[in-house]
């Protein structure tokens, strides 16, 4: 039962700069002129209304959504200029035909290592690992797909609305993961309508009358 | 290796618990078959010279019938998004999807084809031919389906227009593999139809798995 924790030594350095960013949905602007910095264990916050793009501005820097202007400049990490990175959307890539065990195992082999039974441990769901993926209620999907961090071996993070439908106990998980991980130089990008709680946390925020971004301590 | 054999046994897994999804393939199949008899009459001789392309024509239909379980689960659920965020190859990941694919449907149909080309009377001297043609031409009906499943990923009526986008793209597969099997029952040489049977699967493996990522990157924007 005592597995060791999964995920030791820092990763390589790691930064973000992005300039003069827009995005654009369906023709419509969505946001622009967005300017921000990260470097490897920093915490953003992506704040909001609904609409002012926090999704976007995830999927952007996941690149799965091309820019409408501007650029995004990661350095150091992998020799690409995107490093490899972890996005966790609102949706939860939880199939209802596979235990929890085969699941994280999946994720493993798909694109991490390390050990199945530390990352569920580290998302509190251990008792969890036989029981099919359809049996589980929505906080646990959502703690199941979280535990695919503990998995993945990339110094950035991506997470969307992450502690959507979480109860206390699995947002201090959820809050620890995020620790250690920027204790081992990674970065964390959240897009949230709670504070988070996460110690220095910095603020990127969207919106309509606030277009640009604003650093807060 | 590993992120492509466990997507491949992942898709595998999901064949197995949910067989029900493969038998409805399968079922199809036969009962697309065995309503030419039932419609045009039992006489062996004409049910002889239409057996190929019966035979043909509901694997294609069937293999239609298969392809909206390729990619958008997948796609509903953001595990595309896992891909396209990832390291893994996607194109290795498109590849190892259809060869779970083929696996499950293609080779279900090939098994079953004898059966139903007896029951059509087919001159014995094509069982082979037929089941060799669908060999080669049932990957390549996977491979291009691929490219349509991927493509009509959160169009609405999507079973609908993928069966516009596709059936054309299966003319000439379809068209070699009757060929070939009507060659060998009227002793002339199948193999040239084999040959481009093979040369389609051949570049059906080179172009449909780019076409496919490139189509799961516009649907993911």
């Amino acid at each position: 039962m005592n597995a060791p924790e999964n995920g030791s030594g820092t990763y390589p350095a790691l930064s973000l700069n992005v300039e003069g960013l827009a995005c654009a949905r369906g023709g419509r602007a969505v946001f622009g002129g967005l300017d921000f910095q990260a470097a490897g264990g920093d915490a953003i916050e992506l704040r909001g209304p609904n609409g002012a793009g926090k999704s976007s501005l995830l999927r952007l820097l996941a690149g799965l959504l091309p820019p409408a202007a501007g650029a995004i400049v990661w350095t150091g990490g992998a020799e690409t200029s995107r490093p490899a990175l972890t996005y966790c959307g609102h949706r939860d890539p939880v199939k209802p035909w596979l235990t929890a065990r085969e699941q994280l195992a999946w994720w493993r082999d798909l694109e991490g290592n390390g050990s199945v039974e530390a990352a569920a441990r580290a998302m509190g769901i251990g008792p969890l690992l036989d029981v099919a993926g359809g049996l589980l209620s929505a906080g646990q999907r959502r703690r199941l797909a979280l535990a695919r961090l503990a998995l993945a071996e990339t110094p950035a993070w991506l997470l969307d609305e992450p502690s959507v439908s979480l109860d206390e106990d699995g947002a201090a998980l959820l809050t620890a993961m995020i620790g250690r991980h920027r204790a081992r130089g990674g970065l964390v990008v959240v897009a949230t309508h709670q504070p988070t709680g996460l110690p220095h946390a910095r603020t990127v925020n969207l919106g309509l009358d606030a277009p640009g971004g604003a650093d807060g301590a | 290796m590993r992120p492509y054999l466990a997507t491949f046994r992942r898709d595998l897994r999901f064949a197995v618990r949910h067989g029900a999804d493969t038998a409805v393939v399968l079922a199809f199949f036969v009962v697309a078959v065995v309503l030419f008899p039932l419609g045009i009459g039992p006489a062996a001789e004409t049910l002889a010279v239409i057996a190929p392309g019966v035979v043909w024509v509901a694997a294609l239909l069937a293999t239609l019938l298969s392809l909206d379980r390729l990619f958008a689960a997948d796609f509903e659920d953001g595990t595309v998004d896992l891909f396209l965020t990832g390291r893994t190859s996607l194109l290795l990941v498109v590849l190892a999807k259809c060869a779970a694919h083929w696996l499950t449907t293609g080779l279900p149909l090939i098994v079953l084809s004898p059966v139903l080309a007896a029951m059509l009377h087919l001159p014995a001297a094509g069982y082979l031919m037929l089941a060799l043609g669908l060999l080669l031409g049932t990957p390549v009906l996977t491979l291009l389906g691929a490219v349509g499943a991927a493509l009509v990923l959160g169009a609405r009526r999507g079973g609908v227009l993928i069966a516009i986008l596709v059936l054309p793209l299966y003319i000439p597969v379809l068209i070699f593999g009757v060929l070939s099997v009507d060659a060998v029952i009227h002793a002339a040489d199948p193999w040239p139809h084999i040959l481009l049977l093979g040369a389609a699967l051949l570049a059906g493996l080179v172009i449909a798995p780019p076409a496919a990522v490139l189509a799961l990157r516009s649907a993911a924007e």
